[in-house]
């Protein structure tokens, strides 16, 4: 425990920044801190890092970390990090945005990017509900589910965020849950070594919120929750849906090979003879050797 | 600095403004491009696509306007002189995003070739009606840099300028052109790259740890931080303090608005440009920008000839709006005119800074098509009564 909490400072504008604004409880925390243990195994300079996020409770995440960090608008990180990405493709760039941040308001942005195929990791935090505004429902509320707009029971039926990310184009997508600490940072650590558009789904609590009006209890309880009804998708093939009813499948649900933006517009260029004849050919990525396995 | 040889079409071109638009961003150092296709601007989409590869820049057609917009931002920050364009209905989605830039500071250029609205109006004829938008789109409180070319030429021309005023002022620089300059086929002479002026990003020199990417708030610009070099900064959209971290609380809101109208009316001599012809000892000056600078040239004429004391003052830059000069002539003149092809927007800011002192006409159109310029000779002659 000691020596993750050392790790963890080092990439944590530890000084400046703290108090954060989250509820005690709240699993943005324990996601910081797995994806932040997931830069620190793969051993990536916080220099070479770009973490973009648009707005919500999520879309806070960056002012922590000492990366260069881009807090934009509501639903566009991840046009924000298109940008960003091309304008540095040798940079580590990852998108973190809620369930309403980064598949209501930012779901054009989030398809056409994984359609694209350009390189960077999006961590999808997903708690069901708007938690910053005060608990409305999402593209991800079950339904019948309580929000303070859906005071009835929710009409509307959510997203499988694996199904849209797999059907949009992406190469890589998992999904693991705060309960489940230490998957989590290693499903992070594939998807930031993933050269492509990936994507963590992180099945979160808003205890606050969605657990207070959805009678589901404390953060302690909701995380008990997922412990108790979380099935690997390795172990999900030998259950009958019945036994599948309601659980939620984690781990690594989709890793395949497409060829990625950056380097096909790169390719083109250098087709086309464009590179700056007085500047060298494209750098060699910086990343570490670990990486690229 | 000079441009750089690679990126300048050198020699007289047949152009029309939209693809003369599209060289300016490219000869002025341009190398990220993220757009979505609308009528009437997107030849300039379609010139940078087929020429930035060449060049080592990079095109990408984006899902919508509000993606463009964001993405060019991204760019900007990422060190590339960056640049969208669009139209009306995408105007609009790029509003909110627009403000983000300002917000952030980022240095970038959006073109607007204006057509006929609102809402979907008239997508394939001219409008000049977004030019309070320009000003007021986004929301919260701010200044703008708009420009407004006559001319392919112009059009060339006043895009190096955009980009040269964005990296100065460090802020999105708006080209408010129009379907008739945009599709109006004419010479364009690019000249060689060393007669070519560009103004550079200025990057802190200011070691990592020490250096904030807003360390000069009262209207005065900051120097950018480079991503990669150490500085690893934070930037919000969120109201700020001079380490780009988010401050919730009035004094803050006060220094953040207050510096981004400053920045702009603390510099607007140097900022703003008018081109101005007969002013002295002129009873009626006749104020136009874009297109309908160059369509009041006959009326001007035939009244001049009837011996009508008429001066003109075209406006390349139409925000910040010229307050100090239309105040300074109001006490001169007997009246002064505005044509502008919209029921009255510029031409309330002329009617404001005038208070009075002299008659203020407005010559309205909805678009479409340009003004007759018999209406515009009918108006000077109505006004030197």
């Amino acid at each position: 425990m000691a020596v993750a909490s050392t790790i963890i400072y080092d990439y944590l504008r530890g000084k400046k920044k703290f108090p954060h604004v989250w509820c005690p409880g709240c699993g943005i925390g324990i996601t910081m801190g797995a994806l932040l243990r997931a830069f620190a195994d793969l051993e990536i300079d916080k220099n070479d890092v770009v973490m973009v996020s648009g707005i919500g409770c999520t879309g806070r995440m960056p002012v922590y970390c000492d990366f260069h960090t881009l807090h934009t608008t509501h639903g566009r990180a991840i046009a924000f990090a298109t940008g960003a990405k091309i304008a540095k493709p040798n940079m580590k760039v990852i998108a973190v945005c809620g369930d309403g941040d980064g598949l209501a308001i930012g779901g054009n942005h989030f398809i056409h990017a994984a359609r694209r195929n350009i390189d960077m990791t999006v961590v999808l935090v997903n708690n069901k509900i708007y938690g910053m505004t005060g608990g409305q429902y999402s593209p991800t509320t079950p339904h019948t589910k309580l929000g303070s707009t859906a005071p009835h029971g929710n009409v509307e039926h959510p997203f499988d965020v694996y199904e849209l990310t797999k059907g949009a184009g992406a190469t890589y997508f998992a999904r693991g849950t705060v309960y489940h600490a230490t998957l989590l940072q290693s499903l992070m650590k594939k998807a930031l070594s993933k050269k492509g558009f990936s994507v963590v789904e992180v099945m979160s609590n808003c205890h606050t919120l969605y657990g207070r009006l959805n009678r589901e209890g404390s953060a302690v309880k909701m995380i008990e929750w997922m412990k108790e009804n979380a099935v690997n998708i390795k172990a999900a093939s030998r259950k009958t849906p019945e036994e599948l009813e309601g659980k939620v499948l984690i781990g690594e649900m989709l890793d395949i090979e497409r060829p990625e933006y950056c380097e096909q517009y790169e390719a083109l260029i250098d087709q086309l003879g464009g590179r700056p004849k007085d500047k060298p050919e494209a750098e060699e990525s910086p990343e570490p050797e670990e990486i690229k396995k | 600095m000079k441009a750089d040889p690679q990126n300048v079409l050198v020699g007289a071109h047949y152009l029309d403004g939209n693809h003369a638009c599209g060289e300016g961003g490219i000869a002025a150092g341009c190398k990220f491009f993220a757009g979505y296709p609308i009528t009437p601007s997107t030849e300039i989409a379609e010139r940078v696509s087929r020429r930035f590869p060449l060049i080592g820049g990079v095109f990408v057609q984006m899902e919508d306007e509000l993606a463009s917009m964001n993405a060019i931002l991204g760019a900007s920050w990422g060190g590339k002189k960056s640049m969208t364009c669009t139209s009306g209905p995408g105007f609009s989605l790029m509003m909110e995003n627009f403000g983000l830039g300002l917000m952030l500071e980022t240095p970038c250029v959006l073109v607007n070739v204006q057509r006929g609205g609102p809402s979907t109006g008239l997508p394939t004829l001219p409008g000049q009606a977004d030019m309070m938008q320009a000003r007021w789109g986004s929301h919260g409180d701010y200044e703008v840099i708009a420009l407004a070319p006559d001319s392919p030429q112009e059009s060339f021309e006043l895009t190096i300028h955009a980009f040269n005023l964005s990296e100065k002022y460090r802020m999105p620089v708006l080209i408010m052109t129009d379907e008739c300059v945009g599709h109006m086929t004419e010479k364009v002479v690019i000249p060689p790259p060393e007669e070519i002026e560009l103004v550079e990003r200025k990057y802190s020199d200011v070691p990592p740890g020490e250096a904030w990417p807003y360390m000069e708030f009262d209207g005065e610009v900051s120097p950018m931080l480079p991503v990669g070099e150490g500085h690893k900064f934070h930037i919000t959209g969120l109201t700020h303090d001079i380490r780009g971290y988010p401050v919730i609380n009035s004094e803050a809101q006060h220094l953040n608005t207050r510096h981004l109208i400053d920045k702009v009316k603390k510099h607007a001599d140097d900022i703003i440009w008018l081109e101005e012809k007969d002013i002295d000892g002129a009873d009626v000056v006749v104020m136009a920008y874009g297109i309908s600078s160059r369509v009041m040239q006959p009326a001007i004429a035939k009244a001049k000839k009837e011996g009508i004391k008429v001066g003109q003052i075209k406006m390349v830059t139409v925000w910040p709006f010229p307050e100090k000069r239309v105040k300074e002539l109001a006490e001169k003149v007997k009246a002064m005119i505005m044509v502008e092809m919209n029921w009255g927007q510029v031409y309330l800011e002329m009617e404001r800074c005038i208070a009075g002192k002299c008659e203020a006409h407005l010559i309205g159109h909805g678009g479409g098509t340009v003004h007759n310029p018999e209406d515009i000779y009918n108006t000077i002659k109505e006004a030197v009564k």
